[in-house]
């Protein structure tokens, strides 16, 4: 099974048919164990339990950079290899990340608020990912303003390759500006700084949000799919009306043009 | 060689003519600077204060005011068809329609800085720096607006979508032009260092901002 053979929407479904029961149980084994181990992990000494929102934070926040990541890729698929399923997994990761980032933002402002005093501050991190939200959002509408999919797809795989330049900024904003947001302290050289009983129920629960990315993707990929099959049934059955209802010959390839386009 | 000079001498002349539409930009640019004063009330401290800021915005808001135009006229009239299937490759084409655009549009925004500086109350140091930093900026405006205005021509109604997936975008050149010019008139920081981020966005936008609008044409326009 390669990459290729992935290509068809219906060795697609029935594999993910298979491995989505899986992904799921997966998920929420992990995230079970994940939050059972962010309950038992002690206090900080400065922020006491608030420090517990970090491991529903810091998982959205990694996702919200993830998910554009995979997208970016995707569009490389669709713009370079014009592999069929590329559009389709750029498309329902946008909506995804664009939740994730949400609760990111929305997280990390009632964390904000007992630590620093405040819901929004306008710092480096903070505006580079309300910025990655916004975009997200554009998007998303963009795909909404084509009717065509495969048209729609390729000006969005444009735009997301030029908002990927935005993926190291926020990475580094913390570096680069500094400001309220505290440093990196898990990935970074000369390892994590944070303390083992902090570390481990957070990537526990970083690997449980990646789990439950992938489970939504690959459903709302299959859904997307599925969108597509009825849309193009739905054109076909229009264009047999129009077929059975104007029999004249000069509509007649005109009709058989506009099938062919839409399939 | 020929073929991109008429191409930008072509577009310059279209805007600056009756129904281009280059110096609405202008008048954009002056009716935001004068507004804002009614915004924040007639206090000529805070307004000089504010100044560097209020004029980038008008000159940001004014530059995507004209954007739409960038490929819309051409691809309405079919010109635009020709230019793609045109022998020059579509990326020099496309660089050459922006920068006739930066010409026709972006150059009297920063010639109009240092009288709409006055009416803020910038001091001549101060409108300078603004008008450096536009000089040097509004290029990576166009650039980047360009690709949005790309991707618009190839919608139906794209002109406000346009507007969302291009603000975003100009974000960090906003930041650095204002930085910059508040850096001469408060500022404990230098000029120089905002001032060449200002400049590597420009260089960086012009590298990225052709080949993403000409792929996005290529693609859309079929």
């Amino acid at each position: 099974m390669t990459l290729i053979d992935l290509a068809n929407p219906t060795r697609f479904l029935a594999l993910t048919a298979r491995l989505l029961p899986w992904l799921a149980g997966a998920t929420v084994i992990l995230l079970a164990l994940g939050l059972y181990q962010a309950s038992l992990a002690p206090d900080d000494y400065q922020q006491g339990a608030t420090v517990k929102i970090m491991f529903i934070h810091v998982p959205n926040a990694w996702l919200s950079m993830f998910v554009w990541g995979v997208m970016s890729i995707a569009s490389l698929g669709t713009l370079v290899w014009r592999h069929p399923l590329a559009d389709v997994a750029a498309k329902a990761a946008a909506p995804i990340g664009a939740a994730f980032t949400f609760l990111a933002l929305l997280t990390g402002s009632l964390w904000g608020r007992p630590m620093w005093g405040t819901y929004w501050e306008w710092d480096a991190r903070l505006t580079s990912v309300l910025i990655l939200f916004l975009m997200y959002l554009g998007l998303m509408a963009l795909w909404r303003a084509v009717d065509d999919p495969s048209r729609a797809a390729r000006a969005a795989a444009v735009l997301t390759l030029v908002g990927a330049i935005n993926l190291p900024i926020i990475k580094f904003s913390v570096d680069w500006w500094n400001t309220l947001h505290q440093p990196a302290s898990v990935m970074r050289m000369g390892g994590s700084t944070l303390d083992k009983s902090f570390l481990i129920p957070l990537l526990v629960m970083a690997i449980a949000f990646t789990l439950l990315f992938l489970t939504l993707h690959l459903a709302a990929m299959r859904n997307e799919i599925l969108r597509r099959r009825v849309r193009s049934l739905q054109m076909m059955q229009a264009s047999r009306v129009a077929f059975s209802s104007e029999v004249g010959t000069g509509s007649r390839q005109e009709n058989a043009s506009k099938e062919v386009g839409a399939a | 060689m020929t073929a991109l000079s008429a191409l930008i001498r072509r577009d310059i002349r279209i805007a600056l003519r009756v129904g281009g539409g280059a110096l609405i930009g202008v008048l954009f640019f002056l009716t935001v600077v004068v507004l804002m004063p009614f915004a924040v009330g007639p206090d000529l401290a805070l307004l000089s204060r504010l100044g560097p800021a209020i004029l980038w915005l008008g000159a940001l808001l004014a530059s995507l005011l004209t954007l739409d135009r960038l490929f819309m006229a051409d691809h309405d009239d079919g010109s635009l068809d020709l230019i793609t299937m045109s022998r020059t490759p579509l990326e020099l084409a496309c660089a050459a329609k922006a920068l006739a655009h930066w010409i026709a549009s972006g150059l009297p925004l920063i010639v109009a800085t240092p009288v709409l500086g006055l009416l803020l109350n910038l001091d001549m140091v101060a409108t300078g720096a603004v008008a450096l930093t536009l000089l040097a900026g509004t290029p990576a405006l166009t650039f980047t607006g360009m690709i949005g205005a790309a991707l618009a021509v190839t919608l139906h109604r794209g002109g406000l979508l346009m507007a969302v997936l291009v603000l975003p975008l100009s974000i960090p050149v906003l930041i650095f032009g204002v930085a910059a010019s508040q850096a001469v008139i408060v500022g404990p920081m230098t000029f120089g260092a905002p001032f060449s981020i200002l400049c590597a966005l420009s260089l960086v936008s012009l590298v990225i901002g052709p080949f993403a609008a000409a792929a996005s044409l290529r693609h859309g326009l079929d």
